[in-house]
């Protein structure tokens, strides 16, 4: 990015994804970067430090009291506008989908604002990918560790070996045409209610 | 149920028609808030469906989010505060985009409470009962806010919930009438609604105006003390509509007319007290305002705990969904909503903005849909009614804006400060 570096303030309450964001940004030669977590002193915050850029997600409901910093002209004292550029819609939509919104100040180069907020969004997306991919980890985690508690029950109840427990479950699962974990909570279950 | 004057069923045996206006499945963005009923009522008992219509409505989290969803097509409707779309045809906010109503919401549900602390101070400087008024009320504020002064305190903060938004100019309507500047003897800040009983029970703030539930969330909570409701202010005041694109309208007109049948049929239903259980169910709901069912259905009915010590009062009108053509987008309204934005300042006065305001009100669509609407004209004078005043007795006189705006002792122009005495 060439010279005069832009200040650009990040208003995230998930701090990972913040922080995400932050390393994105710097990659991109953008030293002046602050990140705050809550907009608790968040107009003091703008005043001082007068951002070109502002990055906020839009899942925060304190957008609504930016808007109202905006409207107190004496609080920040240059006009700020969402989206330098209103044409670009794909850009703008792109954003709204990831979860990110933008104010940027008036007559701000285009191409400049574009790139971060192209990178925001990447991020965003990224970082969503991430939290579905680390949910569905979990999930499957979740799945094995009852599927071994439902095999060790019906081994010492029916005396199974651990092979016949499973295949036990796996067919009742194909059976009752459900998930073998469902089944396994069944057992786990009614295990719990009859001992 | 259905009342013979239902026009749902008439509208029913009209031919089902496809007309080319794309899939009948409608995107509405709403708030949280009971004043978002008749929405959440169409889609969720039938009236929608009966128009051949479906509505997805998506929660979100704060007006910025709904106004820029809209301008951006992720939502064909939206439930909105009746001034945004004023706003946004008059160019102001972060991003204003065309936008217009055909079809108001509802009358009332807003109310401003205090801290139960800042009320006590109001009975022991401004000497008032448990039971003044609203205006009674605002003066008592005005000598405790004096108090302050001259021990040096710091300045209240009060919650509103967007700077184009009924609740802003509401509060400031209010506290004007008891002779407090609302941008020089208070602080103003913006508090998202579902936060405003923690923020007045953690002290972050000594009071707030926003819809139901909240108010009495926080009355009943023993944190709060409801000292005024948007009737004492102006019974007939704007507040929620619901919104869409100019050109989304132009290039729908036959669902737009089939939406404004089914929101009149639900909001004609939301309106009779034997389905408020049925209503409140719905809404207390965590898809919709997850807040207790018992707090929902106090407030359809207008029976308000004022605070937790048994103060009660009920406001007949609290809620108004459909009697009295509350619906009809009135646009006498959203010139009035123009003449409190120049009054606070956020806009001049010109010709054009008198032009552009109106015109975010759509009476013709409202009309076009129902064959109905008020006899009077569309554009007169607001407050001279028995039963309707505002609550510091001026009239709107939408024809002479700048004498009704300069009319005002408090408002936010330099000249309106030097003239007026300190209470």
């Amino acid at each position: 990015m060439p010279a005069p570096d832009l200040t650009i303030l990040v208003i995230d309450e998930n701090a990972i994804r913040a922080s995400i964001i932050e390393e994105g940004l710097r990659e991109a030669g953008h030293s002046k970067v602050t990140i705050i977590h809550e907009v608790q002193g968040v107009a003091r915050i703008i005043e001082t430090l007068k951002p070109d850029v502002i990055v906020i997600d839009i899942e925060n409901p304190n957008r609504d009291m930016m808007e109202h910093l905006f409207q107190l002209t004496r609080t920040v004292s240059r006009p700020i506008a969402m989206f330098v550029d209103r044409s670009d819609t794909a850009l703008i939509e792109a954003a709204m989908d990831a979860g990110v919104s933008a104010y940027v100040v008036d007559g701000l180069k285009k191409e400049r604002v574009k790139a971060i907020l192209d990178m925001a969004v990447s991020r965003f997306n990224a970082f969503s990918r991430l939290q579905r991919e680390l949910a569905e980890a979990k999930s499957a985690l979740e799945e094995r560790k009852v599927i071994e508690r439902a095999k060790g029950i019906l081994m010492k109840m029916r005396g199974l070996s651990e092979e016949d427990a499973f295949a036990l479950l796996r067919q009742t699962a194909m059976n009752e045409k459900k998930k073998m974990s469902d089944i396994a909570q069944s057992v786990v279950t009614a295990a719990g209610l009859l001992m | 149920m259905m009342m013979k004057t239902d026009r749902s069923g008439s509208n029913l045996s009209a031919p089902a028609r496809s007309n080319g206006e794309g899939p009948k499945v409608l995107r509405a963005g709403f708030i949280p808030l009971v004043d978002a009923s008749v929405l959440i009522a169409a889609a969720e008992f039938g009236f929608a469906a009966k128009e051949g219509l479906t509505l997805d409505l998506v929660k979100d989290v704060s007006w910025a989010n709904v106004r820029d969803r809209l301008a951006f097509r992720q939502f064909d409707v939206a439930h909105m505060l009746s001034p945004m779309p004023v706003a946004s045809m008059l160019g102001l906010g972060s991003n204003p985009s065309p936008t217009v109503t055909p079809f108001s919401l509802g009358r009332g549900g807003n109310a401003i409470t205090l801290s139960t602390r800042l009320f006590e101070r109001m009975r022991e400087v401004g000497g008032i009962s448990e039971t003044a008024g609203a205006l009674e009320n605002a003066k008592a504020l005005a000598s405790v806010l004096e108090a302050m002064r001259e021990r040096g305190e710091a300045l209240p903060m009060f919650g509103v919930t967007y700077p184009f938004s009924s609740h802003n100019y509401e509060f400031r309507y209010w506290l004007a009438a008891g002779g407090i500047d609302p941008d020089r003897d208070v602080k103003l800040v913006v508090v998202p609604p579902p936060m405003t009983s923690d923020a007045l029970a953690a002290g972050a703030i000594d009071g707030f105006c926003v819809g139901a539930p909240w108010n009495m969330v926080a009355s009943e909570r023993g944190v709060g003390r409801i000292v005024a409701a948007k009737q004492d202010i102006w019974p007939s005041a704007p507040e929620k509509v619901l919104a869409m694109r100019p050109e989304w309208a132009e290039s729908h007109p036959e669902t737009v007319s089939r939406l404004i049948v089914a929101l009149d049929a639900a909001a004609r239903w939301c309106d009779r007290a034997e389905n408020h259980d049925a209503l409140a169910e719905v809404l207390a709901g965590p898809r919709f305002i997850a807040a207790p069912v018992d707090i929902i259905r106090h407030v359809l009915s207008g029976a308000f705990n004022l605070d937790a010590k048994g103060n009660r009062r009920v406001i007949a009108d609290y809620f108004t969904f459909h009697r009295g053509f509350a619906n009809y987008p009135r646009p006498s309204h959203a010139l009035w909503l123009y003449s409190q934005m120049i009054r606070w300042g956020q806009i001049e006065f010109s010709e054009q903005g008198l032009r552009s305001a109106a015109e975010a009100y759509r009476p013709d669509l409202y009309r076009a849909a129902l064959g109905i609407g008020p006899t009077e004209p569309d554009v007169g004078i607001e407050g001279d009614r028995s039963g309707d005043r505002f609550m510091d007795g001026h009239v709107f006189d939408p024809s002479n804006m700048m004498d009704y705006v300069r009319d005002f002792a408090v408002r936010s122009s330099p000249a309106a400060r030097s003239d007026r005495q300190d209470v």
